[in-house]
This record gives structure tokens, C-alpha cells and sequence, in this order.
């Protein structure tokens, strides 16, 4: 196969990979303190299942999984000490405190699976047990989307390897190190997921990543999987553009891949998977990329969930200077943090310490010139200008027109924009307000029904209470044709 | 006007001014708008909190009678501004604040029952529009917080007064199961 669809727009861009790719991964010390937040990315809360006091060991569940979280398991053996509001990588939410004895137990019971003796759906439960999570960012729960590919009958499964944004390298480090990992991960995915073949999908800025695959996958000798080489351009790593490259089917952006055939993992996921059956132990660290011109030495690290980040970043050598702004996730998409005292969560892939050089430099808004340069530059062919004008004049009928749920918030069309007119985030904020006033008119909608059948209710019984009372009468006269009074 | 070449068209201009206008008075006369139509429309915008501030009896009695030119726009507290604003432009006139003689404009509350005082009375169970407090007599009450709109009629019926206004937790939990797009 060869690649099918040129990708409209996108960014060619300095990848600042480098630096942190000169050394291997360093392992960062299990915290004394473990702040594992409920919502590890995926923008719901697991349900907390220990009370402070509670002893656990490393692998010891401690959330259970609802909606699009996951399950969560202890870190670090310890005692739970709280669970308390704490500042995280989406702002803030609730989080579970465990305080490191030091002694880094595992919880008795830990053995490898033979997931080769399992069918399909039994594998999926046991990865469900584990708390696997997309490692991609969205931390969405593995095995359900697993369970959803099953479901659907798809035929491929896609490896995301691409990792298009600058800065963040974890998934090509641990492409480098664990590429034998990641093929055993994918092996295990398409028995889980019933697909009958997989591509791993890595841009052609990561030579030494490619070359590690494919001697893992000759050592494998699976004919089922295959590597493919995309051109390096942002942001292909984006789950619907990815697979229109690789196979020209495209995802309705309403839709999910799914859809179309197609279950989308990230490498890390797949390496994850992989040593969860050949240990046992639930999904309690990840890989996480310490760069930018603020950290003196940057590096990818190995941290459990739950490490705060200026732990990493001590790490990595210390800052070198005070960064502008510490940013979770990549310049283009990532979220500025408000402190380091956030914790690595599932979905956190990179910590960049961006000094004003590392960022680039934007004036003051200025009013929008038509260029046109957005939408040359819009990876899903919309025409930003006309975004940026309907959600300045809240039209909601024009915002619907020029397709904003389409919209992937990349940030090209910020990047390229001579006015440094911040549209993602002018369009984030409208599918923000759009989503609340949808759920008002869906709660207005059901006031109103209610109320409805509230008044037909007591019509009817005020009517049945006048017959009654009508039958009784008749009853107290002995049955006599009313008389004319009434 | 003394050029006759220029009659013909004074003429076809006169003839086309009187059929048009004749045409036109007729359909303003004949053809009335849709006034359910225009009920319906009005009645989306409401808050449908059913609170009876306006002092209809709901909020679609208060939208016929907008409707109909018997109230003006400006009776909705918990609609507030906006609900305002919406209807003026939906109807064409100039908007204005909410009279404060319907009551004061505040944020969204809830009703909450104070279930260690409540003798379940079930006073309140009739009270509520839109049927949101499961109760049955001599049983402990308690208020659906997703269907309540923040209409305040179950607080007279109370004897004992343990029903109190709270902020809801809905809008909290709306905001953080946002679900992200990557």
C-alpha cells in the first residue's frame, strides 16, 4: 500500500525533537507524596472506591472506571491520606492523595496473562481490569473502544505513531527502546479488537523509531502487521486525518472510526498493553517528554501517574531559567499549566517549559485582513475567517454553516495568522457556549413536556373527582332523574 | 409635464401603484398571520420554568398572551435580559429591562428539601409544575434536581418550611464531563 490521499493544509514545522531524544529514558523515583487525579485527561471522574486510611499497594484499584474514565490503580504502596480539589493539568478536580511508605509493594496476585489462550471479548474485560488508557492525550478507556471495534467488526487496526506535534517525542522514544513492546501490543490489540490486520504509522522524521520497528517486526514475523512511513506534517497524528492518509476512507466528524472500519491506538497504549500481559501490573506509569529552553537538561522520563511535574523537571537537571510558560502538551494544542505542582496523569505526553524564544512571538490582535491564509493552512478544509465572523457575531446558524463541530482545534490557523487573531480559542469558546445553551433547550424542552402532562394529569383527576362526586349524588336521590335546580 | 410622450408611462406607473397597493390592503386585510405559529415561537424562547411570575398561569398562557398584544416582553424574571433580548428581536421592538414589579432577576436556583424536617405532607407534590418531587403521604420527600426549574411554587404549600432555594450542582458537572475532541 502505498499513501492514498494527499492531506489538505498543515504545517510543516521545526519538530525541536532532538535534544531530548540524545539520552534514553530516564526513570524518575516513585514520589513520596502521589497525587492521582480522578479525571486523568479523558474529562470525566472515576469513582474513587478507597477512603483515607485505606493501605494499598502498587496495582491496588482505587477508582472505578464510569463513562469515559477508566479504572485507576495505586501508583505507589502507601496510605491513602485524602481526597481533596487540587490544581491538575484541566484546571482542577478531585484527587486522590497517597502517601509513599517507600517499600513499592506490589499487590500480591500480579502474574502475567497468557492472553493468547483467551477469545476476544474475555481479553477486553481483563484489559478493562487494568486501566489501560489512551496514552495519545485523550485517555479515553482502551478497552471500550476496543470493545467498540468488536462490535463493529473492523478490519484494520492503526497504531498511532505519527506524533506530529513539535516538542513532544515520548511515543518516538519509546519507539526507539520498546519497539518490541509496541508489536507485542499490537498483536495482543488485534485479538482484542478482531481486526484482521494493523499499521503501525510513523512520520518520516523518526528514522531510528522506523528502523526499530521494523527489525522488531521481522524478529515477530507477523504477517498481519505492517509498518507505514507518512510524511512528517502537522497535525497528521490526528486520529480522522491519520486514517484518511493511510487508507482514504474519512471518519464523519460526527462519527468515529469505527465507521469506517478503523480502530485507532496510540504506540505507548499498544507498549502498555504489551506489559500488562507480560507482568501483570496495571497501566501506573507512563512516558513523558521534559523539554523546552526552561529545563536544563531535556529528557524523556518515566513517571508514575501521580508524580508531580517539578518533580520531573528536578529530573531533568532543575529550570535553567524561569520559564514564560509551562505548558502541558505540545505549543500548537497544548494547555498552560498554572503550576509545576500539577500531577502526570494518563493523558499528559509532554511538559514544556517554553521560554519567549521557544514560543512563537505574537502581536497584539489586530482585525482580520481576508487573507486567506487560514484556510489554506485548515487541515479539515473549513474557512476559519468565516468561522472567526460568525462566532464574533454568536451566529449560531453561520457557525453550524461553516461546520464548526468539524473543527479539530489544531491551532494552524492561529499559527499562520498575520492578525494573531487567537481563533482556537475563539472557536473553542463558541463549541463551549454552543454546548451549554444545547443543554438548557434540552431541559427547557422537558420542563415543558412535563408540564404538560403535569396539567393533563390534574385535569383528568378534577374530572374523575366530578363524576364521583356526580355518581354519589345521583346514588343519595335513589337513582331519580336530577332535579331542575342542580 | 407638457411632453404627451410622457404619459404612457406616468399612466402604467399610476395603474401598477393602485393594483399593488389594492392587492396589498386586501391580504393585510384578509390574510392574518399564523398566530399558533407565533405562540409556538414565543413559547420556545421562554424559560418554561412554569414559575408564574409573569402571572399566567405558565409560561405558554404568558406566550399567548404576548401574542395576542395583552402583555408586553418585559415580565419574565427568570429569563432575565436575554429571554428579553430574544423576543425583541423575534418580535421586532425595541428591548427593555425586566419590569422588577415580577419579581427580582437572579441566578438559576433549585429547590432542596431538608429531609430531616420533612413530615411528608405532600402539600408540595401538586405544587410543582413540572412534577419534580417524589413524595407519597406520610414519606420522606425529595426534589429531582435535574427536572427542577427553579420556580419557588412548592415553598408556600410547605408547613414546615424545610424547602430551601440552592445553587444547582448540574452546571458543575455539565462543565467537567466535557468531552475533548483528542
Amino acid at each position: 500500500m502505498s499513501s492514498r490521499s494527499v492531506p489538505h493544509g498543515g504545517l510543516r514545522l521545526d519538530g525541536h525533537k532532538s535534544r531530548p531524544l540524545e539520552q534514553p529514558v530516564l526513570a524518575v523515583p516513585p514520589p513520596r507524596t502521589c497525587i492521582l487525579a480522578l479525571d486523568q485527561g479523558s474529562g470525566e471522574e472515576a469513582e474513587a472506591i478507597v477512603e483515607p486510611g485505606t493501605r494499598v499497594r502498587v496495582g491496588t484499584r482505587v477508582a472505578a472506571g464510569r463513562g469515559t474514565a477508566a479504572d485507576l490503580h495505586a501508583p505507589v504502596s502507601g496510605t491513602v491520606t485524602g481526597a481533596t480539589r487540587l490544581p491538575t493539568a484541566a484546571g482542577e478536580g478531585r484527587c486522590l492523595v497517597i502517601e509513599s511508605d517507600g517499600r513499592d509493594e506490589r499487590e500480591p496476585g500480579v502474574a502475567p496473562l497468557d492472553w493468547q489462550a483467551l477469545d476476544g471479548p474475555s481479553l477486553i474485560e481483563r484489559l478493562a481490569a487494568s486501566g489501560l488508557a489512551g496514552l495519545g492525550g485523550a485517555a479515553f478507556p482502551t478497552a471500550s473502544k476496543l470493545a467498540m471495534a468488536r462490535a463493529e467488526a473492523v478490519e484494520l487496526l492503526v497504531l498511532n505513531g505519527a506524533e506530529c506535534e513539535p516538542w513532544i517525542c515520548c511515543d518516538d522514544a519509546l519507539m526507539r527502546e520498546r519497539a518490541a513492546e509496541v508489536v507485542l501490543g499490537a498483536r495482543v490489540m488485534l485479538a482484542a479488537s478482531g481486526a484482521a490486520h494493523g499499521v503501525i504509522a510513523v512520520e518520516d522524521d523518526k528514522p531510528e523509531a522506523c528502523a526499530a520497528l521494523e527489525a522488531a517486526l521481522v524478529v515477530t514475523g507477523d504477517a498481519r502487521l505492517e509498518l507505514r512511513v507518512l510524511p512528517a506534517l502537522f497535525p497528521l497524528g490526528a486520529e480522522g486525518l491519520l486514517i484518511a492518509a493511510l487508507t482514504g476512507r474519512e471518519v464523519p466528524h460526527d462519527g468515529l472510526p469505527p465507521d469506517v472500519g478503523v480502530v485507532c491506538q496510540n504506540v505507548g497504549t499498544a507498549a502498555a498493553a504489551a506489559r500488562f500481559v507480560t507482568e501483570g501490573l496495571p497501566a501506573v506509569t507512563r512516558i513523558v517528554t521534559v523539554t523546552g529552553g526552561g529545563v536544563r537538561r531535556p529528557a524523556n522520563v518515566e513517571a508514575r501517574l501521580g508524580t508531580p511535574v517539578v518533580e520531573l523537571i528536578a529530573a531533568c537537571g532543575g529550570y535553567r531559567t524561569t520559564p514564560d510558560r509551562l505548558i502541558a502538551g505540545g505549543a500548537l494544542t497544548g494547555r498552560t499549566l498554572a503550576s509545576d505542582d500539577v500531577p502526570v496523569t494518563k493523558g499528559l505526553n509532554c511538559v514544556l517549559a517554553a521560554t519567549a524564544a521557544d514560543l512563537p512571538a505574537r502581536g497584539p490582535e489586530m482585525p482580520c485582513i481576508r487573507c486567506g491564509d487560514c484556510a489554506d493552512v485548515c487541515p479539515v478544509q473549513l474557512l476559519p475567517q468565516q468561522l472567526h465572523r460568525a462566532a464574533r457575531a454568536d451566529d449560531v446558524a453561520a457557525l453550524a454553516r461553516h461546520g464548526l463541530a468539524a473543527c479539530i482545534e489544531c491551532g494552524c490557523c492561529d499559527y499562520v495568522c498575520p492578525s494573531a487573531i487567537p481563533l482556537t480559542a475563539r472557536f473553542r469558546a463558541a463549541r463551549e457556549r454552543q454546548r451549554l445553551l444545547g443543554a438548557e433547550r434540552r431541559r427547557t424542552e422537558e420542563a415543558r413536556a412535563r408540564f404538560e402532562r403535569h396539567c393533563e394529569r390534574l385535569a383528568a383527576q378534577a374530572e374523575e373527582e366530578r363524576r364521583a362526586f356526580e355518581d354519589a349524588r345521583r346514588r343519595a336521590r335513589g337513582d331519580g332523574p336530577p332535579s331542575g335546580t342542580g | 409635464m407638457s411632453d404627451p410622450t410622457l404619459l404612457p408611462a406616468v399612466g402604467v406607473a399610476t395603474a401598477l401603484g393602485v393594483a399593488l397597493g389594492g392587492a396589498l390592503g386586501w391580504l393585510a386585510a384578509h390574510v392574518r398571520p399564523d398566530r399558533r405559529a407565533l405562540v409556538e415561537r414565543i413559547d420556545a424562547l421562554l424559560p418554561q420554568t412554569q414559575c408564574g411570575q409573569c402571572r399566567f398561569p405558565g409560561c405558554r398562557p404568558y406566550a399567548e398572551a404576548i401574542a395576542h398584544g395583552t402583555a408586553d416582553i418585559d415580565r419574565c424574571p427568570p429569563g432575565g435580559e436575554a429571554t428579553v433580548r430574544a423576543l425583541a428581536a423575534l418580535l421586532d421592538r425595541p428591548p427593555r429591562p425586566v419590569d422588577p414589579d415580577y419579581g427580582p432577576t437572579k441566578p438559576p436556583l433549585v429547590a432542596v428539601i431538608d429531609e430531616a424536617r420533612c413530615i411528608g405532607c405532600a402539600l408540595c407534590l401538586p405544587a410543582c409544575p413540572v412534577d419534580a418531587i417524589v413524595g407519597a403521604p406520610r414519606f420522606m420527600h425529595t426534589v429531582i434536581e435535574a427536572q427542577c426549574t427553579g420556580c419557588e411554587l412548592c415553598l408556600p404549600p410547605c408547613p414546615v418550611d424545610c424547602i430551601a432555594m440552592a445553587s444547582p450542582a448540574r452546571a458543575v458537572r455539565a462543565a467537567s464531563s466535557a468531552a475533548p475532541d483528542r
